[in-house]
């Protein structure tokens, strides 16, 4: 450093007069104040905001219009392992009215979860999305942060209230993955009436036309289907 | 280092252990620096070894934060392993995201979107402002300027972690990058919020320059300390800043042309003495040739998909084969090795972490300093220990 280039402190004086405008700043712009006094005042989460996941249901009970068929593709691609399904032993109409089977047991341990939102991208159903709420400290460590299905169903309300855009979105294809099984189910109960009328088949593809086997859902063509394309 | 004529000098010199004679009649002091320390950004500990303030040697002690993030990928699916990269380099989660996806579009052959490289530029160079800022934040902070450049750097940086929370649904582990490209597609708001950013960067940069450049403090504690010899730093394996403020010319965006980076015109600024302040400056730089690049990216954001409609994201399963993907994150090269057997788990999974690889001649760059200055060129190598001990 050669001091008679240029007069020592110069910089200093430079870099404290910035330090000055941004200081007495705050007093005249609002833009400058960027922090926010947390618990009194909150600033609204982004729309995509992700913090843990949840079930969602449809219509008022959350038992009988849970989404979730218990595939346990989530379970299984979840990478640190923290979600727990059994499945049920009977079954219950989904929203196509197709019957199917339903988590018996669904937990999720949130102390594990990261956040990663993968069990979101596999799931075929629409069944698991991403919660905004982050206040969830306890003071049970295990049980506080252990999730059952009852503590994770939250209703496709909640569910258009935090992600409206996105929520939109799964209700149009839902609704018209409905209406093509309602086309389909149509069909395939005319095409019955069509051979019941005709004596000389004895068996009618009936199979098909009422609801395929659901034991195998993560094999099940739709699930497949569903899966890759996203 | 002496003239390395031939490889077997080179070799002699590269092994031959620093000595520094101590001085005077005093004792030695073996001092224990971290693994809880300030300074240490993490859990990192450095056994330093004193004459008086004068150090004779340092040995660093890494492996605080190992997580077994190589061993964890290697049993688990492809797509798994690609939150756990945001773990590495918690402050630039997409170019770690990159990296991964770079690799494993390499091992299977996957074409990416043309909007989806776009994005990624974006991202990628986003990541790169906001890490360069903090990190001088950092480097001033361990200087004892206590909080003023930092928190300036930090309200810039939320500017763009916004950005990302908003894209992404993370601030920090954005989770973004798939195998064929990107995981939503950007809205036109968001590319207009991400030009009203970018339009205020080159303001930020003048500000943080008129503020710390001509500081004479600053120049006294960084010039001509710490300074890294351009063929140590090539030996050694150096990238990034680090390697480029030491006078060599390389950068991987313009070596490799991975992406679509040779569709835009930028610099790569090269630093002279190979000190504290080259390193400072040429990241000052950089955040400049990043804002170029950013403006250019974002005037002609091509329409499309953001995602391969072929690429699959569940059963996915590489043929037999091995395939290296390498990014310039903003720390340096970062890179991912993958070798398949056909399974859905990566037979070998291995990361090349520029923060490890550039500490490594932490040693030779503080011999000889004093301890406070330790401190310092530590802070200028800019390491994540995330990244470090994986």
């Amino acid at each position: 450093m050669n001091s008679e280039d240029f007069l020592l402190g110069e910089g200093i004086l430079k870099g404290l007069k910035e330090t000055a405008r941004n200081a007495l700043g705050s007093f005249v712009s609002e833009e400058r104040l960027t922090t926010v006094q947390y618990p009194e005042q909150r600033i609204p989460t982004a729309e995509n905001a992700r913090v843990f996941p949840f079930l969602v249901y449809d219509g008022s009970d959350w038992q009988a219009g849970l989404r979730c068929v218990a595939c346990q593709i989530c379970e299984k691609e979840c990478p640190p392992k923290c979600i727990y399904i059994e499945k049920s032993k009977d079954k219950k109409p989904d929203h196509v009215g197709k019957m199917q089977i339903y988590p018996a047991k669904f937990d999720i341990d949130v102390s594990v979860c990261m956040s990663c939102q993968i069990c979101v991208e596999v799931c075929p159903f629409e069944a698991i999305k991403m919660d905004t709420q982050f206040e969830l400290a306890t003071a049970d460590r295990f049980g506080g942060l252990l999730l059952d299905r009852e503590q994770l169903a939250k209703s496709n309300e909640y569910y258009h209230q935090i992600h409206p855009t996105e929520a939109s979105e799964v209700d149009a294809r839902l609704a018209a993955e409905k209406a093509a099984a309602e086309a389909k189910a149509k069909a395939a109960a005319a095409a019955a009436a069509a051979k019941a009328a005709a004596p000389a088949a004895p068996k009618p593809a009936a199979p098909a036309a009422t609801a395929p086997p659901t034991e195998k859902i993560p094999a099940s063509p739709t699930a497949e289907k569903e899966g890759d394309a996203r | 280092m002496g003239a390395l004529d031939t490889k077997a000098d080179a070799m002699e010199a590269w092994n031959r252990p620093p000595v520094i004679t101590p001085e005077g009649e005093g004792e030695l002091l073996e001092l224990s620096m971290g693994p809880h320390h300030p300074s240490t950004h993490g859990v990192f500990r450095m056994d330093v070894t004193l004459d008086g303030e004068r150090v004779l040697k340092l040995k660093p002690v890494f492996g605080y934060l190992h997580r077994n993030h190589e061993k964890i990928a290697e049993g688990a699916a492809y797509l798994a392993s690609m939150p756990y990269t945001d773990r590495l380099d918690y402050f630039c989660s997409l170019t770690n995201n990159w990296a991964y996806a770079l690799a494993v579009e390499k091992l299977v052959g996957q074409a990416v979107p043309e909007r989806a490289e776009y994005i990624r530029v974006i991202l990628a160079e986003l990541t790169r402002v906001q890490n360069h800022a903090s990190a001088i934040g950092f480097l001033i902070q361990e200087m004892g300027a206590s909080g003023t450049p930092l928190m300036y750097a930090f309200r810039e940086r939320e500017k763009i972690l916004d950005l990302f929370e908003s894209l992404t649904g993370s601030r920090m582990m954005c989770n973004y990058m798939r195998f064929g490209g990107c995981r939503v597609d950007v809205s036109e708001a968001w590319l207009q919020a991400t030009r009203k950013v970018v339009g205020e960067l080159p303001k930020f940069v003048d500000e943080f320059e008129e503020l710390l450049t001509g500081n004479e403090i600053l120049m006294a504690r960084t010039q001509g300390v710490g300074v890294l010899k351009p063929d140590l730093a090539v030996n050694a394996s150096i990238t990034g800043p680090m390697l480029r403020a030491s006078g060599v010319n390389y950068d991987i965006r313009k070596v490799d042309h991975y992406g679509i980076y040779d569709r835009f015109q930028f610099r790569v600024p090269l630093g002279d003495h190979g000190d504290i302040y080259d390193r400072y400056m040429v990241r000052v730089l950089e955040m400049r040739e990043s804002i170029g690049i950013l403006e250019q990216a974002l005037k002609e954001v091509p329409g499309g998909p953001v995602m391969d409609p072929k690429a699959k994201i569940r059963g996915f399963r590489p043929k037999p084969g091995e395939a290296y993907g390498r990014i310039e994150a903003p720390k340096g090269e970062l890179g991912f090795y993958l070798i398949s057997r056909g399974g859905a788990e990566p037979y070998r999974y291995r990361v090349r972490p520029p923060s490890l690889i550039n500490l490594t001649v932490l040693e030779d760059m503080c011999l000889g300093h004093n301890v406070a200055d330790v401190v310092l060129i530590f802070g200028s190598v800019d390491i994540v220990l995330g990244e470090v001990d994986r």
